[in-house]
């Protein structure tokens, strides 16, 4: 039996490079031997992405991308397709879960400093992972066609809008309508279901081809590569990925899985916050709802959005609200360049440093909690400040990352 | 467990919290159950009786109503009584077009509207109209102010009259109807109930699969540990 197997491997081996890869990918992909908590989100994100494949094709067979049915047709897979609730709400929680293990997963990648020097190109290539995944859960959204999709599209797309000279000409050419309607709810669903997925499935592999190319970071920040073994040429902090790394992230799924069986099954709203009230409702084109938030994972920048009350420097508040939001998430593409820190992880870092972060985590809370209120002066105020301060955590690193006091690194990884 | 469970169902039932609705107005606690196949049954066809005339809930179909105890014959006897087949969709027997024409609005289907409004709110809702000449059909309502829908639930529950003392608006029965007033609120809370189920219909189902699937992970969890124990051990 194992020499049959053995026997076509090898044949398979001389026309595809299949050991090697396996090797190269999983059994003698050395990673470091001291990876916590923060290392399962990377793994649960892959898990969480093909969960959403593998059950947006069931949706897609039943839902209908026609303005005047879509809402039924997502209740129709709610009620009369078998297990279609099943499928919908593992799509739904799966939404808000994508951004929950993506976050925790970029929250690693800051506090350990796995965007510095060599693996920039690395946080790039998952900032672009980023982007995508808010265009894909932007185009989601929207599909149902409910109260909140319909109208939490209107703000997203009169952005576009605010943008000088272009901007009316750019909103159109993105509706395909003076108006958001059916045009561009069937533009859109093309959208999510055909072309930002195949980018997402290629960034992703590319990722994981940047991530093999450099090894990847651990909690002390450094590089386990500049200590081989000088016979073997294995890094000597490294253990194989497979059986280890694969067996432990089978522990993180389960658990995880604990989580999002959790909400899919007994609270599949969660609150209000998964899936809104209001999107319960039809959309109506003619009233507009007394309150419009996002979904949760979007409210921080919305907040930001709406922070700008008056015109300065002869720009519109509404494009500042624009710039600022973009800003927001584009500037995490710097963040290679302005750590100028002579250490990676938090755990060598001096108190600036982690002062700084522990601000940046409080106003990027603050921020999404006041992203799903409706805007007081006391509260635009909130979003004023929390807003100067997430700028003021990437803008002032420069300075406060070179002045901080940092201990020195270990040669080797510690326990 | 049955004890803490049925302790917990019970404490559901005491209207004693209260949230303030979005017109401000506190709302009632909605006596929700939906394992109470005999209520869901009640609620199933007063709501047939009393709702499906103006509204539809034209997501459901008719025959999923098994799921609460009826057999086919049963809800062709009890709940269709427009003629349509059993596994039609119940489609409210009013045109659109004369919705708009009666009471300024399209009357909105009711299919999930207790996902969108929740429980208290029509609890409270549907016990809180009142006498009001200043309105074209007559009456109003404390937690939704000049309501297209005239109090349909009139004859069972009487007519009440607002009362305002300072701040504090209340209702008072002025006479009363067919119900008296505790079963009025029986009335209600069992046609609210079934509103519930009907906003999601595989709620139950979720939950039983629900907790099989817990069971099944926390096997999974105790295998899974120990194969990354036994895996990691030679690792320092």
């Amino acid at each position: 039996m194992s020499n049959l197997f053995n026997s076509m491997i090898a044949w398979i081996d001389k026309r595809f490079p299949l050991t090697s890869n396996w090797k190269a990918h999983l059994s003698e992909y050395y990673a470091p031997k001291n990876f916590n908590f923060w290392y399962f989100f990377g793994s649960l994100a892959l898990l969480v992405f093909v969960n959403q494949l593998l059950t947006g094709i069931f949706l897609t067979m039943n839902y209908k991308p026609d303005a005047s049915q879509a809402f039924a047709s997502v209740e129709y897979i709610m009620r009369d397709v078998e297990y279609g609730w099943l499928i919908r709400y593992m799509h739904s929680t799966g939404a808000s879960m994508f951004f929950v293990v993506v976050y925790l997963h970029m929250f690693r990648g800051m506090i350990y400093g796995s965007y510095r020097k060599p693996r920039e190109l690395l946080w790039l290539v998952g900032m672009a992972i980023f982007f995508v995944l808010m265009s894909l859960a932007f185009t989601g959204y929207i599909l149902p066609w409910g109260q909140m999709s319909y109208w939490g599209a209107q703000v997203i797309v009169s952005m576009f809008g605010a943008i000088p000279s272009i901007g009316d000409t750019l909103q159109q050419w993105l509706l395909g309508d003076f108006t958001l309607s059916d045009a561009a709810l069937n533009r859109f669903f093309a959208y999510h279901v055909v072309t930002l997925p195949l980018v997402l499935i290629v960034l992703v592999f590319v990722h994981i081809l940047a991530l093999h190319e450099t090894g990847s970071n651990n909690p002390d920040g450094i590089e386990i590569k500049e200590n081989k073994n000088p016979i073997t040429g294995i890094p000597v902090d490294g253990i194989p990925f497979h059986p280890y790394y694969t067996v432990k992230d089978i522990v993180g799924v389960v658990v995880f899985l604990f989580a999002f069986c959790g909400i899919i099954f007994f609270a599949p709203e969660m609150g209000g916050y998964f899936l809104e009230y209001n999107n319960f409702i039809p959309a109506n084109t003619l009233q507009t709802p007394d309150h419009i938030a996002p979904v949760w994972y979007f409210t921080p920048y919305y907040s930001m959005l709406r922070a700008v009350t008056v015109n300065f420097l002869g720009i519109d508040a509404k494009l500042w609200g624009v710039i600022l939001m973009a800003g927001s998430v584009v500037i995490f593409c710097f963040l290679p360049w302005l750590d100028r820190s002579p250490v990676k992880s938090i755990r060598y870092k001096g108190p600036y440093f982690k002062v700084a972060l522990i601000l940046f985590v409080i106003s990027f809370f603050v921020l999404g909690w006041l992203g799903t209120k409706s805007p007081t002066p006391l509260y635009t105020l909130l979003a004023q400040i929390f807003t100067i301060i997430y700028f003021a955590f990437f803008i002032l690193m420069p300075w406060y990352s070179k002045i901080d006091k940092t201990k020195p690194e270990p040669k080797r990884l510690q326990e | 467990m049955k004890k803490i469970t049925l302790a917990l169902l019970i404490l559901c039932m005491v209207p004693f919290g209260v949230i303030a609705g979005e017109s401000g107005m506190p709302l009632d606690r909605a006596p929700v159950d939906i394992t109470d196949n005999a209520s869901l049954k009640r609620g199933a066809e007063s709501f047939v009786n009393y709702c499906l005339t103006c509204h539809g809930a034209s997501y459901m179909r008719y025959n999923r109503h098994r799921d609460i105890g009826y057999t086919n014959e049963e809800i062709l006897d009890k709940l269709v009584f427009t003629g349509q087949k059993v596994g039609d969709l119940m489609q409210s027997a009013m045109r659109k077009k004369e919705g708009e024409e009666w009471f300024g609005v399209v009357p909105p289907d009711l299919s999930v509207i207790a996902r969108a409004r929740g429980a208290d709110w029509l609890y409270t809702y549907l016990r809180a109209f009142y006498r009001d000449d200043a309105t074209a059909t007559g009456w109003n309502n404390l937690v939704f102010d000049r309501v297209a829908m005239p109090h349909v639930l009139y004859e069972l529950q009487g007519e009440q009259q607002l009362v305002v003392k300072g701040d504090q608006k209340s209702l008072a029965l002025n006479k009363p109807g067919q119900l008296s007033a505790s079963d009025y609120d029986k009335f209600v809370g069992d046609l609210v109930n079934y509103l519930v189920y009907l906003g999601e219909p595989h709620a139950n189902a979720r939950k039983e699969l629900g907790i099989k699937v817990m069971l099944f992970l926390l096997g999974m969890f105790v295998l899974s540990y120990v194969l990354k124990k036994e895996y990691w051990r030679d690792i320092h």
